[in-house]
């Protein structure tokens, strides 16, 4: 099958190697046919779910990986299964509640029953209707259970994998990403604050593209650029995994003040004041310098910490031409009820309604617009190189170039 | 005097009017100095999640707002048509507050496509009366289109 796929890719990747990248990956049926089964459902650890929104035996919640729907539930026990949101009969797509409760998930088409961990306990008429029909006698339940994915937690948040082969969740983010993860996921509990969705008409690498871009912040967003909370004057940095395939940017927040590198810039603006400054109220929470780590992790998550907002961003990928990004806002249970303000407040800059936010989505759509019709054509990336190595800087395209060489390795082309 | 049907029909004609003829500046007014306006999903909302998708807790962050769609904000230029009815009005709280709930349709036209269904949902609302004129205490938008087309950049 792989194969098959394979062959029917007739692309070449540009000579530049990961210094271009080829507009067709952004469009091509067949890429995203591959992408499916060689990254989101390969050896990779999808972001699914935090454990305070399933905190109760029973509790579920669906979502997806890459396109493939799954349910996530804790049972009697506190253990967590995924789940594929597909019949074991006939294929139905049997959970249709994004959230709830449940003793047990039956399939509306038959009644197939599963317990909270994928077990197939119900089949009606197995044994006939007046001795006629049924399943043969040779019909074993227990090789009839529902898919179930690999799954992993680590200090409130859960990923899952459709292959068994995924190496453990630690080893795969190596002990750099591990370190910025743990900056966040401390090990407190935390607080489900609610969630944002947009339909962002563009491919979902365009998504990871950006978040690895920090040259890109300090031009397009006005808003971040005028209020010093992302801009290439101040301490920043870029790094990634051993792999390419996960990365950070790293960032400390400056002063709105006219310099060399703000004057540049034709997006600051010394004028431009808050009338309600309360919209911007930051205050440090974690140690050291930086005030901003964006995260990416190979192949749906972005970990967003920006001043106070902290949250996942999720990709799920809707064809090669959309993506949903779901925000899922967090804070901490022991937060103060200021805390909780604050964080709320600040999730103005973000979402799809975000004063920063709102750039990227729209950008991403010009993105997929321009792209489209020239497969021949390609992007070029070669801002601070053509290398793939981190940098104590923001004027780089380094992080993309890491990306796109673990990709080409992943995709075999 | 008219009667309060028809100053609550006044403002919100002038509410949708301010957006979709793009006179954004004249949105907060429509609030009084601490007034609330907040849009939150309707996922959000039916389960006691604080988080908003827009909120803003004063007359001037409303004006904040306004500020950064007019100057630093990027996005493809749109034109929004707001439609409002299902008005019912509540009873008159303490303090002379005016409870009214309505159902909202905006649509949403880009330059190159036709036009799409934005938003859909519902408008909680507080009115009071101050220097003899209605305005918001409060807007709440319930939405209940939770996956937004890309972005929300105007009010609802």
């Amino acid at each position: 099958m792989t194969a098959a796929i394979s062959n029917r890719l007739d692309r070449s990747w540009p000579e530049q190697g990961h210094a271009r990248v080829p507009y067709w990956v952004y469009t091509d049926p067949e890429v995203y046919r591959l992408e499916q089964e060689r990254i989101f459902a390969g050896p990779s650890w999808s972001f699914v779910a935090l454990a305070c929104e399933i905190p109760n035996p029973g509790d579920f919640k669906r979502t997806d990986i890459g396109d493939r729907p799954v349910v996530v539930v804790r049972d009697d026990t506190g253990a967590i299964t995924v789940v594929a949101n597909r019949c074991a009969h006939r294929g139905v797509q049997f959970c249709q509640k994004d959230h709830g409760n449940t003793r047990e998930f039956m399939c509306p088409y038959h009644q197939w029953t599963y317990d909270l961990r994928g077990n197939l306990i119900g089949v009606p008429f197995r044994r006939g209707v007046n001795k006629q029909g049924g399943m043969p006698e040779d019909f074993d339940p227990a090789s009839h259970a529902l898919q179930r994915l690999q799954v992993a937690e680590r200090h409130g948040a859960i990923f899952a994998s459709f292959d068994p082969a995924a190496p453990p969740f630690e080893q795969y983010l190596g002990a750099s990403m591990l370190g910025y993860y743990d900056r966040v996921f401390d090990g407190r509990e935390l607080r489900l604050l609610g969630y944002s969705r947009q339909r962002i008409p563009g491919n979902w690498k365009l998504m990871f593209e950006n978040i690895k871009d920090p040259y890109h912040a300090s031009l397009l967003h006005v808003f971040l650029v005028t209020f010093g909370l992302f801009r290439a004057d101040q301490p920043s940095e870029v790094r990634m995994d051993e792999t390419g395939r996960h990365s950070v940017l790293v960032s400390s927040r400056g002063e709105q003040k006219l310099n060399e590198t703000t004057g540049a810039m034709k997006s600051f603006r010394q004028d431009f004041k808050l009338s309600d400054p309360r919209l911007l109220n930051p205050v440090k929470e974690f140690a050291g310098d930086a005030t901003v780590v964006m995260q990416t992790l190979w192949p749906n998550l972005i970990i967003q910490q920006q001043s106070n907002t902290l949250a996942m961003r999720q990709m799920v990928t809707r064809g090669p031409a959309a993506f949903d990004l779901n925000w899922t806002f967090f804070g901490y249970a022991d937060d103060s009820a200021e805390m909780t303000e604050r964080r709320l407040r600040q999730a103005n800059l973000m979402g799809p309604a975000g004063l920063v936010s709102i750039d990227d989505g729209e950008i991403m759509e010009f993105s997929q617009a321009g792209v489209t019709p020239y497969d021949d054509e390609s992007g070029l990336l070669e801002m601070g190189g053509r290398d793939t190595e981190g940098v104590p800087h923001m004027v780089t395209e380094a992080a993309i170039r890491a990306f796109y060489k673990h990709y080409r390795l992943v995709m075999g082309i | 005097m008219p009667d309060i049907r028809s100053e609550i029909d006044a403002l919100f004609v002038d509410y949708c009017a301010a957006i979709d003829d793009m006179e954004l500046e004249r949105w907060p007014e429509l609030f009084c100095e601490d007034g609330l306006y907040k849009i939150i999903s309707r996922e959000n909302f039916d389960r006691g999640l604080p988080l908003a998708t827009m909120l803003c807790e004063s007359r001037r962050m409303m004006a904040d707002r306004v500020v950064t769609m007019r100057q630093t904000q990027l996005y493809a230029p749109r034109h929004l048509r707001h439609i409002v009815g299902n008005i019912r009005v509540g009873d008159h709280g303490g303090g002379g507050e005016i409870a009214v709930r309505s159902n909202f349709l905006v649509l949403q036209t880009l330059l190159d496509r036709p036009t799409e269904i934005f938003s859909t949902g519902r408008y909680l609302d507080k009115l009071v009366r101050q220097d003899g004129r209605l305005m918001f205490s409060e807007r709440i938008c319930v939405f209940d289109t939770v996956i937004i087309p890309n972005s929300l950049i105007f009010p609802l």
